[in-house]
C-alpha cells in the first residue's frame, strides 16, 4: 500500500466548513482536538484533553438524545483501537444522524509517532503494528457502511457522507504523519460542557 | 430477603429512573439487575443499551447529558473497575452520573474470584470522588436510589447506589457447584 497523502487539517476543514446549530462535533484527544480548533473553535465542538476510547460512546449518547441534529465524532485510530467494543455498541442502536471519521496516521501521536495497531506488520523493529484495519473492523461489528478514504479525489464524498448521509456512517481515513503546530480549545471540562449545552439547548 | 421481596424494589428502580425522567440506561447483562433491565427494554420511554464494557457507560451517559438527556449505569461491581479511568471524565467535566451496582464479592459469596474488586468497589469510587450510598434492605431501595437521583441531577454529584449482596442474594449455582 502506498503511502498516505492526505493531510489531515485541511481535510478537518473541509469536514467542518459551513458548520451551523445543526452539527455537533465531539473530537478525541490531541491531534483530533486540535484538528477541529484549528477549523474553527464553537461551543457545539466538544474537543476532548483526555478520556481515550470515549469519543464514539459520547457521539453515540449524543446522537441518541438529539435525533434531529448531525453529531460528528472526529478523531485516531489508536483511539478507536482503545474501544473496539462502542463499534459494536452503536451498532446495535444504528443512530441514522451519527457519523465516525477516523483518522488513520498509524501512530500514537501525543506520546512521539509510535507504531499504532493499525501500522504494517514486518515494518521494522521499532515501526511495525499489526496491520489492523478498522473499516473491516466496523463493518465486523455491525456498521455496514464502512469504507476507507485515501485519495484527494474523494474527499468531496467524504464530506457529504460525514455531513448527511444516513447514518451510522464510518468512515477511516488514511493520514499522512506530520508534525502539527498545537492550536488549543478551552481546556476546563466544565467550561466546555456548558458552553456547548447553552449553544444547543439554551442552559447550561 | 426472599423470593416474594425480589421483584418488588426491582419494579420500584424502575419507578425513581421513570419519575428523574431519565432517557437512556445502559447495562451489561446482569442476573441481580435482570427484571430491571427487562422493564427497561419493554418501555418506549427510554432508550435501552446494551454495552460491550461498563467504561462505555460513562462516555454514553457524557455525550446524553451534552444532548440534555439523563441516564442511569447499570452494572455489576465487577464492572467497576472497568470504568475508572472515565470516571475522571464526570468530575473534569463536572455533569451529573448516577450508577446502580449490583454487589458480588460480599455478603455470603462462593466465587473468590468476585472478591478482589467487589471488596475494592466502594474504595475505588470514592477514589474517584464518587459518592457511595449503599442498600441492604428492600425497604430502603426506593428512598435510597431516589436520593441518589437527587444527589446527580439536582446536585450535579456522580453518585452510585451499591445494591448489597445482602439484599440481592447469595448467587448459588446449586448442583453445578464443583467439590
Amino acid at each position: 500500500m502506498s503511502k498516505p497523502t492526505l493531510q489531515r487539517r485541511p481535510l478537518v476543514k473541509k469536514l467542518l466548513e459551513g458548520a451551523n446549530d445543526d452539527l455537533l462535533v465531539i473530537a478525541g484527544l490531541g491531534s483530533s482536538n486540535w484538528d477541529i480548533t484549528e477549523a474553527g473553535d464553537r461551543p457545539l465542538n466538544m474537543p476532548l484533553w483526555g478520556a481515550m476510547g470515549a469519543p464514539i460512546g459520547m457521539g453515540l449518547g449524543l446522537a441518541l438524545a438529539q435525533p434531529a441534529k448531525r453529531v460528528l465524532v472526529i478523531t485516531g485510530d489508536a483511539d478507536t483501537m482503545m474501544n473496539l467494543g462502542s463499534l459494536a455498541t452503536v451498532a446495535t442502536q444504528q443512530p441514522e444522524n451519527l457519523a465516525i471519521v477516523v483518522l488513520d496516521n498509524e501512530k500514537y501521536g501525543e506520546t512521539g509517532n509510535q507504531a499504532s495497531h493499525t501500522s504494517p506488520r514486518n515494518n521494522g523493529p521499532t515501526e511495525s503494528g499489526a496491520g489492523a484495519d478498522l473499516a473491516t473492523i466496523a463493518r465486523g461489528c455491525g456498521l455496514a457502511d464502512s469504507a476507507t478514504v485515501r485519495e484527494a479525489s474523494e474527499v468531496a464524498q467524504l464530506v457529504k457522507d460525514a455531513r448527511t448521509k444516513k447514518g451510522p456512517v464510518f468512515r477511516l481515513v488514511k493520514v499522512m504523519v506530520e508534525k502539527l503546530e498545537f492550536v488549543m480549545p478551552p481546556q476546563d471540562g466544565a467550561h466546555l460542557k456548558d458552553r456547548f449545552r447553552q449553544a444547543l439547548l439554551g442552559h447550561p | 430477603m426472599n423470593a416474594a421481596t425480589a421483584p418488588e424494589w426491582r419494579d420500584q428502580i424502575f419507578e425513581v429512573l421513570q419519575a428523574h425522567d431519565i432517557k437512556q440506561v445502559y447495562h451489561v447483562p446482569d442476573a441481580g439487575h435482570g427484571r430491571l433491565i427487562e422493564h427497561c427494554q419493554r418501555s418506549n420511554s427510554v432508550r435501552t443499551v446494551p454495552l460491550t464494557t461498563e467504561e462505555e457507560g460513562i462516555a454514553l451517559a457524557a455525550g446524553a447529558w451534552l444532548g440534555g438527556q439523563r441516564s442511569v449505569l447499570l452494572m455489576q461491581s465487577s464492572g467497576v473497575g472497568n470504568t475508572v479511568n472515565l470516571l475522571g471524565l464526570t468530575k473534569t467535566l463536572r455533569f451529573p452520573f448516577l450508577t446502580l451496582i449490583t454487589m458480588r464479592g460480599e455478603w455470603g459469596e462462593f466465587n473468590s474470584w468476585q472478591y478482589p474488586m467487589g471488596q475494592g468497589t466502594p474504595k475505588v469510587l470514592e477514589a474517584m470522588g464518587v459518592l457511595v450510598y449503599s442498600v441492604d434492605s428492600a425497604d430502603e431501595v426506593r428512598a435510597t436510589v431516589d436520593a441518589a437521583a437527587r444527589a446527580a441531577f439536582n446536585g450535579g454529584q456522580s453518585v452510585a447506589v451499591l445494591l448489597r449482596q445482602k439484599l440481592i442474594g447469595i448467587k448459588d449455582f446449586g448442583k453445578k457447584t464443583a467439590k
